[in-house]
């Protein structure tokens, strides 16, 4: 693959001593959507947390290899936390929107990447809560707490707070477990509108939901990259006998 | 057997109720039905005439005042070194979770030392540096022996907070300081109004830290490096009094310092449950 977004190199991650993700090597393409499939417990959540270096915040890790962002190291790097956070986005399993109203928890992630003018975050507010589908819904109770909107509401709040940032890619853990049907289906179309603009890579324990809007797909396995490829390969022929296992539902 | 069990709790529970509101009322009811026939205008709005000791005229604005200026002080203090310390060890330290228990282990220790030892600690080192008693004393002193209650009073509302909603702030690239303010602060902020409320209750109820860190006066201090009178040596004093007026005089002091105390708590409560309406509710 020339030029991958994301490039991870011999990735290895210990959790006390215990080997979580073991000596992964992957390319992820950039404008692309790439999900994670996986049985429990695989790795997959840590995997995209090392990616905005959240395992940070963890007692007892430790890596080594090496992940480059647009070619600049990401992993091993003490300076710039912030900004590499800010470039790779991380969308929770189930929403969590700050402490403040609908309109503070979108201006926050403007304010907190440098943009304070007050004047231009309005405009900038609604813009962001639009691309999240959230605006009609909202724009009469902007000021309500963030907490008075529904999940599905809530997880779309979080994607505009997320996107306010600005950033390349974004992260997602499970974006629509937490989500009814119909909020799941809004968030799908979200990122395949913006899988042009963004390089999108999300977990997922739904697999027609992978068919339904993966460009490429990684399976994982107890720590381990056992497949990944294109959707339509990965699909229709996937190589190994793990993946076979696992998509015709082995291990759920 | 089920049945029985349910009984047993809850009369245990009715029980306890019982025993702790009547307790409170029956302080209540000896401090105001001793106190408040002294209590007059004179009493809040003048400094003692003839003495602590043995004076009947005059009122006690010089303890009020004073009382009021060295929790406040305290209190701010006490705050200002509390809520960066509370917040480090649940964002910054949070990782290294040894040490942070280790760290609230101490202050549990250090908040289970009586307030005394702070006192006669602080004593010690101002005979060393050959100070005298002051308003700054006691405001350091006092200060000092309520961080501890503080900083685990807010740790532990800080603890509440999922980590899920900490780390969606720090995934945004906020930093430690905005995630701080952004969220625990904002999330807990009843919390923390209630831990600055605990330190200034222990900080104006305190009469150990303050013997002989602030000193006692007559007048309203008029600098920090003056003594300064406090309530619950005024009530100490009075109370030790051989003329039975005198006495009368500290309950009256007593009663003041348990409606300033009171005042104190409903203004916070107002002022908390303001802050309380954007709180997410896990
Ligand atoms: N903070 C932590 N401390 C210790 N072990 C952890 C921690 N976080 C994750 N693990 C372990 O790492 C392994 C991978 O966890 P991870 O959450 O990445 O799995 P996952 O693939 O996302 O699973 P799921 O599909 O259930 O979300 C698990 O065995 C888990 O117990
Ligand atoms: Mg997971």
């Amino acid at each position: 693959m020339n030029n991958p977004k994301i490039k991870i190199q011999g990735l290895d991650l210990h959790i006390h001593k215990q080997h979580i993700l073991k000596g992964i090597n992957l390319e992820i393409p950039a404008n692309k959507i790439t999900v994670i499939i996986g049985p429990s417990g695989c790795g997959k959540t840590t995997l995209l947390k090392t990616i905005n270096r959240l395992t940070d915040e963890y007692s007892g890790v430790k890596h080594s290899g090496s992940i480059t962002i647009d070619g600049i190291e990401v992993l091993n790097t003490r300076n710039g936390l912030t900004e590499i956070r800010q470039k790779a986005g991380l969308l929770s399993q189930r929403p969590y929107p700050l402490p403040m109203s609908i309109f503070n928890n979108v201006a926050y992630g403007l304010k907190i990447s440098g943009r304070k003018r007050k004047s231009a975050l309005r405009p900038r507010v609604e813009h962001l809560l639009r691309m999240a589908s959230l605006w009609e819904e909202v724009k009469d109770r902007l000021n309500d707490p963030a907490a008075s909107l529904s999940i599905g509401q809530q997880q779309r709040l979080c994607l505009a707070r997320g996107l306010a940032v600005n950033p390349d890619i974004i992260l997602a853990d499970e974006p629509t477990s937490a989500l009814d049907p119909l909020s799941s289906q809004a968030i799908e179309q979200k990122f395949q509108e913006l899988s042009g603009q963004y390089t999108i890579v999300m977990v997922t324990h739904i697999l027609r939901q992978a068919r339904r809007i993966a460009d490429y797909v990684i399976f994982m396995y107890l720590g381990e990259v056992i497949e990944f490829g294109s959707a339509e390969e990965f699909f229709s022929n996937p190589k190994h006998e793990k993946t076979k296992a696992y998509l015709s539902g082995v291990f759920n | 057997m089920k049945r029985v069990e349910e009984i047993f709790f809850r009369t245990l529970m009715y029980g306890a109720v019982l025993v702790i509101t009547g307790l409170l009322f029956l302080i209540i009811y000896s401090i105001i039905s001793k106190g408040a026939s002294s209590l007059s205008w004179e009493m809040v709005s003048q400094t003692p005439r003839g003495g602590y000791y043995f004076g009947k005229e005059g009122g006690i604005l010089n303890a009020i005042i004073g009382s009021l200026y060295l929790s406040a002080g305290a209190t701010a203090l006490a705050f200002f070194i509390s809520l960066p310390v509370a917040l480090g060890m649940n964002i910054y330290l949070a990782k290294y979770r040894r040490m942070v228990n280790g760290l609230r282990f101490i202050l549990d220790l250090l908040w289970g030392v009586p307030s005394i030892v702070y006192g006669a600690f602080a004593f010690s080192i101002m005979i060393m540096v050959g100070a005298r008693a002051s308003l700054m004393a006691g405001i350091i002193t006092v200060g000092v022996f309520i961080v501890p209650i503080m900083i685990r009073a807010m740790d532990e509302v800080f603890k509440t907070v999922p980590r899920g909603l900490t780390e969606s702030a720090l995934s945004l690239g906020a930093t430690f300081t905005e995630t701080s303010f952004g969220v625990l602060v904002r999330q807990c902020a009843p919390g923390v109004v209630t831990a600055l409320l605990l330190g200034f209750g222990r900080g104006i109820g305190d009469a150990a830290a303050v013997l002989f860190t602030t000193g006692y006066t007559d007048y309203i201090p008029g600098s920090l490096s003056q003594p300064a009178a406090t309530l619950p040596l005024a009530i100490f004093f009075q109370l030790g009094s051989p003329i039975e007026e005198v006495r009368e005089r500290a309950f009256a002091a007593a009663l003041l310092l348990t409606l300033i105390i009171l005042l104190i708590s409903v203004i916070t409560r107002i002022l908390s449950n303001r802050f309380n309406k954007n709180r997410i509710n896990f």
